[in-house]
C-alpha cells in the first residue's frame, strides 16, 4: 500500500472572481413587475372582454417575451436564457389550466341554477319539459360504482398483495403485469360489450342490468387498482417486513398486521382515483345498464339509470321544449363533479386517520 | 430458558452461490458471542441463518445442522415462524413500526401473532419489556406516542425490548449500534451486559473495539477474494483471540492491517 502524505500541489492561478463581468447590471426589480402585471392584463382583458380569449393569451405572451429580451440587454446571454425558458414553463402550464378552469367554470355557471333540493329528490317519471330532478340517475351512479367498487377492490388489492409479496418475479408474476397494462388500456366501450355479452350468455338477449354496468366499471378499474396498490406496497420498506418476521409473525399476518396498515393512507387514494375514473364512464352503461325515467335500486333488476347516461339523453333527445332538459343534463354533470370531489375529500380524511402516526 | 446453539458444518447458499463454507461454532448459553470480520465476510449471512431469516431472501438455502435446545432448526419439520418466536433479532437500523404507537410496538410480537391477553397482563409485558431495555423511565410519559418520535438510540432500544417482549432463549443483534451515535451505543452495550444473564446473545460488529468491550467469546470470519466464500477462521474467547490469536488472518485484522 502506498501512502499519500505529501499534499498535491496547490493550483496556481488564484480563484476566479466572482465580480459581474463589465457592462452587466441586474434586472430593474420594477421592470419586470411592470411586465408581469401588464401581462397578466391583457390575460385578463382577453377573457374579460370580446377581445377573445385567445388573442389576450398571444397579446399576454408577447409582452411576457419583453422579460427575456430586457435580460438579454441587461444581464446577458445565461440570465436570459434562464427567463426564456421560465416563460416558456409558465405558458406551457397556463395551456394545461385552461381547459380545466373552462369545464369546472362552465359546468358551474350552468348547471348551479339548476340545483334545487327538488332536483335532487325526484326522478323524470311522468315529467315532460320542466321540473322533475336526478335522483334515479343519483341513486343508479352511486349503486353501480359502489357494487364496482366492492368487486374491484378485492381483486386488484389481492393481486397487488401476490405481485409484491408473494410472487418471485416469475412467468406469473411477468404475465399478470402484462395483462394488467393491457387491461388499462381497454376502450371503455369494449369493457361494455363484454359485460353485455357475459350477461346475454347467463341471462339471455336484451338483457339491462344495474350489476352488469358494476362489471362493465370493474373491468376498467381493476387495472388501475392493481397498478396504485403495487406501487403503495412496494413502497412499504423491506426492514418492516423483517422486523415482524424476527418476531416469529407469519407472512399473511405479516401483511395484513404491518404491510397494509401502512400503504393504506396510498391505497386509499389510489381506490379513489379508479372510482374517479370510471364514475364519469357513459359508452359501456348505455350499454347494459340502459336508461330509465324511474328509480330503480335494484341491481339486479332492469334498467338503471346513471348520472352520465342521463346527461347524455337528456341533451340528445331533449323534447320540446328543449331548454329545461338541457339545462337537468348540466345540473346532473356539476352533481357528478361534486360527488367526485365529495369522494376525494372522504379518501383524504382516511389517509389522514390511517397515515403513519408521526406524520399527524 | 436461554440455551446454547451447536452449529455443525453448516453451509449457506444464496441460489448456487456459496457465502458461508463449512461453519463449526459452539455458541453458549447466557453469554454474548461476537462475530467480527471484513465486509462480505459472511458474519450476517451466518447470524440471519441461525434464526432462518435469511431464507426470506429467494434462493436462499443451506445445509448442516444448527441445533438448538436439542432440536435442529432445519429438520422438515420445524416451521421458520416457530423458530424465529425462541429467536428473536435486532436489526442495523432501528426499524420501530411507523402505525404503532411505544407501547404497540412492544407489544407487536404477541398482538401481531394474535395472542389474546388481559389489558394488565399487556401493561405488565410493556413495562417489563422497557424497562429491560432501560427505556421505561424515558418513555413511561409518552407510551402512546409513536416510535418513530424517539431518538435513533431509544429507537434501537425500543426495537430489543420489542424483541424480548417475545420471551425468546437467544437474541441475534445484527450491528445494533453502526446507525448510533456513541452516547446511545454505549447505552446499548451496557444493556447487552445486563440481558446476557438471562439470553443468548450473538452480535455482528464491524467495530472490534466494540466486540472487545461486549463478548465474551469472538469469532472471526474472512474470505480468501471477492467471489470466495466467507469462512470461520477462528473462535475462541474474546481475551484470547485479541491478545493472542492463533491464526495469522486474524491478527492481521484485529490490528488493522486489512478490513
Amino acid at each position: 500500500m502506498t501512502s499519500l502524505l505529501t499534499r498535491p500541489a496547490a493550483p496556481s492561478a488564484g480563484p476566479p472572481s466572482l465580480n459581474r463581468p463589465a457592462g452587466r447590471r441586474p434586472l430593474p426589480q420594477g421592470l419586470t413587475a411592470a411586465i408581469w402585471a401588464t401581462s397578466g392584463l391583457a390575460l385578463a382583458t382577453g377573457f374579460l372582454t370580446d377581445l377573445g380569449g385567445a388573442r389576450g393569451f398571444g397579446l399576454a405572451w408577447l409582452i411576457a417575451m419583453l422579460v427575456p429580451l430586457a435580460s438579454l440587454v441587461f444581464e446577458g446571454r445565461r440570465k436570459a436564457t434562464d427567463r426564456f425558458v421560465t416563460v416558456l414553463v409558465v405558458t406551457a402550464f397556463m395551456i394545461a389550466v385552461i381547459p380545466l378552469v373552462s369545464i369546472l367554470s362552465t359546468v358551474i355557471a350552468k348547471g348551479a341554477p339548476v340545483l334545487s333540493a327538488e332536483f335532487f329528490t325526484t326522478s323524470m317519471r311522468n315529467v315532460v319539459g320542466e321540473g322533475g330532478g336526478i335522483q334515479h340517475a343519483m341513486l343508479g351512479t352511486l349503486i353501480i360504482t359502489g357494487f364496482a367498487t366492492l368487486i374491484s377492490v378485492p381483486i386488484g388489492l389481492f393481486a397487488a398483495i401476490y405481485l409484491i409479496e408473494y410472487s418471485d418475479g416469475g412467468p406469473t408474476a411477468r404475465g399478470l403485469r402484462f395483462l394488467t397494462d393491457v387491461m388499462t388500456g381497454i376502450p371503455s366501450i369494449v369493457a361494455g360489450l363484454f359485460a353485455y355479452a357475459l350477461f346475454v350468455l347467463i341471462f339471455g338477449e336484451g338483457i339491462r342490468m344495474g350489476l352488469g354496468g358494476a362489471v362493465a366499471l370493474s373491468v376498467l378499474m381493476i387495472p388501475v387498482v392493481i397498478r396504485s396498490s403495487e406501487e403503495m406496497l412496494k413502497l412499504v420498506p423491506n426492514e418492516l417486513r423483517e422486523a415482524s418476521w424476527a418476531l416469529g409473525v407469519s407472512r399473511w399476518r405479516t401483511i395484513v398486521k404491518v404491510v397494509l396498515p401502512t400503504a393504506l393512507a396510498g391505497i386509499v387514494t389510489g381506490v379513489t382515483l379508479a372510482i374517479a375514473r370510471v364514475i364519469g364512464e357513459t359508452a359501456p352503461l348505455l350499454i347494459i345498464a340502459g336508461m330509465t325515467d324511474s328509480v330503480n335500486t335494484n341491481p339486479l333488476d332492469g334498467r338503471m339509470a346513471t348520472l352520465p347516461v342521463f346527461a347524455y339523453s337528456a341533451l340528445m333527445n331533449p323534447g320540446v321544449p328543449p331548454q329545461p332538459s338541457i339545462d337537468r343534463a348540466w345540473g346532473a354533470a356539476l352533481t357528478l363533479l361534486i360527488i367526485v370531489m365529495l369522494l376525494n375529500l372522504v379518501a383524504r380524511g382516511i389517509s389522514y386517520l390511517f397515515s403513519p402516526a408521526q406524520r399527524r | 430458558m436461554a440455551h446454547h446453539i451447536d452449529v455443525t458444518d453448516l453451509n449457506i447458499y444464496y441460489g448456487d452461490f456459496l457465502a458461508v463454507e463449512n461453519v463449526n461454532i459452539s455458541i453458549p448459553a447466557r453469554s454474548v458471542t461476537a462475530f467480527i470480520g471484513p465486509s462480505g465476510c459472511g458474519k450476517s449471512t451466518f447470524l440471519r441463518s441461525l434464526n432462518r431469516m435469511h431464507e426470506e431472501i429467494k434462493g436462499a438455502h443451506v445445509d448442516g445442522k444448527v441445533i438448538a435446545n436439542g432440536q435442529d432448526l432445519y429438520a422438515s419439520t420445524v416451521d421458520p415462524v416457530d423458530v424465529r418466536r425462541q429467536i428473536g433479532m435486532v436489526f442495523q437500523r432501528p426499524n420501530p413500526f411507523p402505525t404503532m404507537s411505544i407501547a404497540q410496538n412492544v407489544l407487536a410480537g404477541p398482538r401481531l401473532n394474535s395472542k389474546r391477553m388481559k389489558k394488565s397482563t399487556a401493561d405488565d409485558i410493556v413495562e417489563k419489556s422497557l424497562t429491560r431495555a432501560g427505556l421505561w423511565n424515558e418513555v413511561k410519559d409518552r407510551l402512546g406516542r409513536p416510535g418513530s418520535g424517539l431518538s435513533g438510540g431509544q429507537q434501537q432500544r425500543l426495537c430489543i425490548a420489542r424483541a424480548i417482549a417475545v420471551e425468546p432463549d437467544v437474541l441475534l443483534m445484527d450491528e445494533p449500534c453502526s446507525a448510533l451515535d456513541p452516547i446511545s451505543t454505549s447505552v446499548i452495550e451496557d444493556l447487552i451486559h445486563e440481558l446476557k444473564t438471562d439470553y443468548t446473545i450473538a452480535i455482528v460488529t464491524h467495530n472490534m473495539q466494540q466486540a472487545a468491550r461486549v463478548s465474551d467469546r469472538t469469532a472471526f470470519f474472512n474470505l480468501n477474494g471477492v467471489g470466495q466464500p466467507g469462512r470461520l477462521i477462528e473462535h475462541g474467547p474474546t481475551e484470547l483471540v485479541f491478545s493472542n490469536p492463533s491464526e495469522a488472518a486474524t491478527e492481521a485484522y484485529i490490528q488493522g492491517r486489512f478490513g
